[in-house]
């Protein structure tokens, strides 16, 4: 029994005040390159007087005007909003399919040259195809996002998928487990590492399309936001749209981080103990 | 309908073949294999290594289908798993699901069968007890030794409470002291539950000590060298049992056997 409480001391319980230090230590770590950076930014543009490349006092002092009044609601929510609705579109058929492909060898080695095929097409030159199909509106934004951010999930699931132990198919099968339990408890779950990586790259590529679908056509948008302060040579205006575009790819990926860490917490777990090769 | 078959014959494997693979790469793993057990009966299975005893586990489990040859179960040939079966796997620790919990891990086939949670409670608690493990229900199998996680594997076939059991090495990892605990714990579940029991060793005194039959298999390919009788006393235990003058001749007797069936892999090697 001394192998496991070795094993599982991973974390041993601290003091408040050691805890709070570690805390500001990484605070201090995660922050310092940003701080550095925008320090530069500051003093740079201070003194470049490039009109395109206007001072950051001036940006930051515009960005409470430009987005808090009406803009966080008109442009950012619905950016929002489509981006969702992509993102879980894609997830959803990225898995289903995925999972469909993966659990039957013949279809999968039939349908991967082609998979790979759609994968390599990059994603923004669909929009002028489907703008043609779908016209301007909500529905070829959506789709934009789902037919670029769908193949990173897929691919990924089908691999997920098929790294599943044969022997955890066979336990499944002696005990009987019913089909929804099988795809619940085996399948999702064991193919969970691939579908979180996969849902990785699906979540950049559907920012970056969530932009570009609403820089070529839209009325609203932070996309279209960004497009038009710069048409309209508002350029403090128009940083402001970058600076909260990039904050939100950062708190979405923050968020994704927290997702990830709850759900692979056993693959983790089982990796460090593999790699410890106490067996 | 060459072999006799007597009223209350529960499993029956007749003239089983497996071949791996086809064309020059084929492995033939069990050549002809035929024998019955009565339902409540305990068979230990002994063999060289690389025998086929995994394979042929593994067909009458219905997890892999024969070339040739029958598996039957109440007569009926065994195309799947059969309702009613555990598998303690050889390969233990890739049976277990690493994203559950030990008790999880135990639980989930009950839940499948339909058990009311108190009960599944019950047997989920007992059965980790019965092997030891009671104080890490809420551990991860890759948290454990390998021996705790074989006696995982064993605990989920426990509280399953089986019909038919099927065991391929399952105490290959654990120490000699858990080693004896264990096979006490098989000799009682299959008496109280009156289980068929399927027990796949290395170990010739295991085999013996445990079995009312051992079944001594040839090196590959395949055949039943001898159907041993263990005429030992009903109950056994560890000390006595191991001491019985009979022990002795019918450990020597398999001994024996199990000594031929690899020189005769060698001779066959020495003439290839
Ligand atoms: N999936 C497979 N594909 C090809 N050959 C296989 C496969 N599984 C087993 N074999 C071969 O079949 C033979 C019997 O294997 P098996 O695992 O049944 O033996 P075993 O008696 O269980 O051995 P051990 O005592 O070492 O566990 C071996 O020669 C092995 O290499
Ligand atoms: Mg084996």
């Amino acid at each position: 029994m001394t192998s496991l409480t070795a094993r599982t001391a991973v974390t041993p319980a601290r003091s408040l005040g050691s805890r709070l230090r570690h805390h500001g230590r990484r605070l201090a770590v995660l922050l310092g390159l940003p701080a550095v950076l925008a320090a530069l930014w500051w003093i740079v543009s201070e003194r470049a007087g490039n009109f395109f490349f206007p001072p950051l006092s001036e940006i930051l002092a515009e960005f409470g005007p430009t987005w808090f009044d009406g803009r966080l609601g008109h442009d950012l929510l619905p950016s929002l909003g489509r981006l969702a609705a992509g993102y879980a579109l894609a997830l959803l058929l990225g898995v289903a399919l995925g999972v469909l492909i993966g659990t039957r060898p013949a279809l999968r080695a039939f349908a991967e040259p082609v998979l790979e095929f759609f994968r390599a097409i990059p994603p923004p030159v669909m929009v002028p195809i489907l703008m043609l199909f779908l016209g301007i509106g909500t529905t070829m934004k959506v789709v934009v996002i789902v037919s670029g951010a769908v193949w990173p999930v897929l691919l990924n699931t089908v691999e997920g998928v098929r790294g599943i132990d044969g022997l955890l198919h066979d336990t499944a099968r002696v005990y009987r487990l019913r089909p929804l339990t099988r795809l619940r408890t085996v399948v999702l779950r064991g193919a969970s590492p691939g579908i979180v990586t996969g849902a990785r790259q699906a979540l950049s590529i559907a920012i970056v399309l969530m932009v570009i679908s609403e820089m070529f056509a839209a009325n609203n948008g932070l996309g279209f936001s960004i497009v038009q302060f710069q048409r309209g040579f508002a350029l403090p205006e128009m940083w402001t749209g970058i600076i909260l575009l990039g904050l939100v790819g950062l708190l979405l990926s923050l968020i994704f981080r927290a997702v990830e860490r709850a759900v692979l917490a056993w693959y983790r777990g089982q990796r460090q103990a593999q790699r410890g090769g106490s067996r | 309908m060459t072999t006799t078959t007597s009223t209350d014959e529960l499993l029956s494997v007749r003239g089983l073949r497996k071949v791996y693979g086809s064309g020059p790469g084929a492995t033939e793993a069990v050549r002809d294999l035929t024998f019955a057990t009565r339902a409540g009966e305990m068979v230990c299975i002994v063999g060289p290594s690389g025998a086929g005893k995994t394979t042929l586990l593994r067909c009458i489990a219905g997890l892999l289908p024969p070339t040739s040859g029958e598996v039957t179960l109440d007569r009926h040939p065994v195309s799947g798993p059969p309702e009613g079966m555990a598998v303690v796997f050889q390969d233990y620790a890739r049976s277990l699901f690493p994203w559950l919990t030990v008790a999880q891990n135990v639980d989930l086939p009950l839940r499948e069968k339909g058990v009311a949670r108190a009960e599944r409670r019950r047997l989920v608690a007992e059965s980790l007890d019965a092997v030891g493990l009671a104080d890490v229900p809420n551990s991860y199998p890759w948290q454990l030794s390998g021996g705790m996680q074989q006696r995982v594997a064993i605990a989920r076939a426990v509280a399953y409470e089986p019909r038919i059991l099927l065991m391929d090495e399952p105490f290959a990892a654990v120490d000699a002291q858990t080693r004896a605990d264990l096979e006490d714990l098989v000799r009682d579940l299959w008496h109280r539950l009156g289980i068929t029991l399927l027990f796949v060793t290395h170990d010739i005194d295991e085999a013996i000590y445990l079995g009312q039959r051992v079944l001594v298999l040839s090196a590959r390919p395949t055949v039943v060298l001898e159907d041993v009788t263990v005429d030992l006393p009903e109950t056994r235990d560890q000390l006595t049992t191991r001491n019985d003058p009979r022990f002795h001749a019918l450990r020597t007797h398999v001994h024996g056997l199990v000594q031929q069936a690899k020189r005769g892999e060698a001779a066959r090697r020495a003439a290839a």
